[in-house]
């Protein structure tokens, strides 16, 4: 969008103050948006003499690879990265396999109770998740799941929202004539779905994808409550657990922090348009 | 594959039974949908209504997770009595409220304004600027949290640090003096002080997912009306007021509808300000962070599973009101 130039603001230095004034809002936005990322990563770099010595500290500090060790040993840090991990990357795949099989249905055929999945969808999306906890919790533990990463993604691998969205790009971008072709050509539903449906899907399966990914990876509350044990837990889990220590080795912790938004912060920075789109998709184009 | 198809009527009617065969393929055909959503019929199943009603059943026990399904015990209304009458819920309520304002309504005052300035920018800032802006969506509640703990912290916080220093630096003495009776302040030590805390690493959350979804809000806008409106004399501030607001009033509906949803299931942010609900509680916990505490610190599964019912009625009555209220006028008559 391309304003025309202010008439009234046609004085040079009128128009140098308000652009300066603009830029200067916008970039203070930037620094408070940034700072606590930045502050993170410096601190990791002192220990507690000198994070709780008397004044500012804004040098650089000389404790990193100190800090890392002492990471290391308050927590099982990698393994909390490790679990977080699969965590994301188990729970991603299937929802990419369950939601686009769901919504592929929705979105071609017509069958009886259609119209109650979707209804009950809808709800299941308006429910906040907090009341769903408990009987969350009740099923994996009368399934025996407790302490296990099952637990963690297959219950979100049927994301409504995912679903909805596959049948959008379905409904778009599927033409009615191919599945017609593919019919013809005797292919089985199945095969129809997997070999002709599913590659005309990959801008929204990349979508889903990225929702899945970020919200399994900063995902806390049901890790909290069925992972007990230290080699299940996730990094989220981990990280929190030792804030209750004393003498609490701060600077060690931002530097597991600081690491384990690293691999998001990343992906962002590669591929930020895409991540922001799929992000905001579903408020966006409703 | 086309040659099988072809043949297959053919040996069903040389077949013994060929209106089994024909009868069978048809049921195997109208139930190819099923099959497709099966995985969620499954999972909802399991995890969605089944659970729920079994809550109910819950909600009139007294359950102890840890002793096992047998330890269950039937008590009537006691857990909807002693929930209706517990100070502690309805405090958590008010909290959950308070830190939703605090955090919401400064989101959107900031966030409208912010997006149209981005759009007075060239294409290649704006996607800078917004890149910045949205970060914090994409990295962890618990890791950003953690992070502002540590520069809440009292005796050795940034913010704390920096409040002293402008209160005692020679230029600065004679505006922040007055900090040095108050300093220093337990950001998150303090019940007076916690919701503010708490409120601000929301708002700081997720102002840039706002940003964006105005910003999309306004590029719907042609550019032609700014420029009619341009003509028609309109400054920067009366173009947004009466041509980009109007227009975007859908758009502030859903962003608005969103951050109360948000903020009802608000629990990361205030159970690590919070040290895991150890300091500054009373004011600092949520109505999740307080179900989470019932039912898994003190272990009491029945009086959790009532307290769900009578927040879904809550959250029910309210919502049902808020789109009433505003549902028509919100999405612009639509």
């Amino acid at each position: 969008m391309n304003f025309p130039s202010d008439m009234r603001v046609g004085r040079g230095t009128l128009r140098l103050i308000s652009k300066a004034l603009l830029w200067s809002a916008l970039l203070a936005g930037v620094a408070i948006t940034i700072f606590p990322f930045l502050w993170s990563l410096l601190l990791a770099t002192h220990d507690r003499s000198t994070m709780f010595g008397s004044g500012l500290q804004l040098g650089i500090g000389t404790e990193l690879l100190n800090n890392y060790d002492r990471l290391l040993s308050i927590m099982n840090f990698w393994v909390g990265m490790f679990n977080s991990f699969s965590v994301a990357v188990l729970g991603t795949v299937t929802s990419l396999l369950f939601c686009s099989m769901c919504g592929y249905a929705l979105a071609v055929y017509k069958f009886r109770g259609q119209n109650v999945l979707f209804g009950m969808m809808i709800c299941s999306m308006m429910l906040p998740p907090i009341l769903t906890l408990i009987p969350y919790y009740m099923v994996i533990n009368a399934l025996g799941l407790t302490n296990t990463h099952l637990a963690v993604w297959l219950p979100f691998s049927i994301n409504p929202f995912g679903i909805f969205l596959i049948r959008q790009y379905v409904v778009a971008s599927v033409p009615k004539e191919l599945l017609e072709a593919a019919k013809l050509d005797g292919a089985s539903a199945f095969r129809t779905y997997w070999s002709v449906v599913l590659p005309l899907l990959k801008p929204g399966l990349a979508t889903l994808a990225i929702v899945q990914f970020v919200f399994l990876w900063n995902n806390f509350l049901q890790p909290l409550v069925v992972l007990t044990s230290t080699e299940k837990m996730v990094i989220t889990q981990m990280l929190r657990s030792v804030q209750g220590v004393p003498n609490t080795p701060w600077g060690a912790l931002m530097l597991g922090t600081f690491i384990s938004i690293l691999p998001l912060v990343l992906i962002y920075l590669a591929a930020s348009k895409q991540m922001i789109n799929g992000l905001t998709s579903g408020a966006v184009k409703s | 594959m086309s040659a099988q198809t072809d043949i297959r009527p053919a040996t069903l009617s040389s077949g013994l039974t060929p209106d089994r065969g024909e009868r069978m393929k048809q049921l195997w055909h109208k139930s190819t949908p099923y099959w497709f959503m099966s995985p969620y019929i499954i999972i909802f199943g399991t995890f969605g209504i089944f659970p729920v009603f079994f809550m109910i059943y819950l909600s009139f026990h007294q359950w102890n997770p840890v002793a096992g399904l047998q330890s269950m015990r039937y008590v009537g209304l006691e857990n909807y009595v002693l929930s209706l009458t517990d100070p502690m819920l309805w405090q958590t309520m008010w909290n959950t409220f308070l830190m939703a304002l605090y955090s919401g309504i400064p989101q959107h005052l900031v966030a409208l304004p912010m997006a149209y300035l981005l759009l007075l920018l060239g294409k290649r800032a704006r996607h800078w600027l917004t890149t910045a802006y949205f970060l914090p969506y994409v990295t962890s509640t618990i890791a950003v949290s953690m992070i502002f703990f540590v520069m809440y912290s009292k005796e050795s916080g940034i913010i704390n640090l920096s409040l002293a220093w402008l209160a005692n630096g020679s230029m600065t003495q004679w505006l922040f003096g007055w900090l040095n009776n108050l300093l220093p302040l337990g950001w998150v030590q303090e019940n007076s002080l916690i919701r503010y805390s708490v409120s601000f690493v929301v708002f700081w959350k997720y102002v840039g997912f706002n940003i964006v979804i105005y910003t999309a809000g306004l590029a719907t806008i042609s550019d032609e009306l700014f420029e009619a409106a341009t003509i028609d004399g309109a400054n920067a501030w009366q173009r947004f007021y009466h041509v980009a607001l109007p227009l975007l009033r859908p758009f502030i509906f859903f962003a608005v509808t969103l951050t109360i949803i948000g903020n009802m299931n608000l629990f990361d942010e205030p159970y690590v300000l919070t040290r895991g609900l150890s300091q500054a509680s009373t004011n600092g916990m949520t109505i999740s962070n307080y179900l989470y505490r019932i039912a898994w610190e003190w272990l009491d599964m029945g009086s959790a599973a009532a307290i769900s019912w009578i927040l879904f009625v809550v959250i029910g009555v309210f919502t049902g009101l808020y789109f009433w209220f505003f549902g028509r006028r919100g999405l612009g008559g639509h």
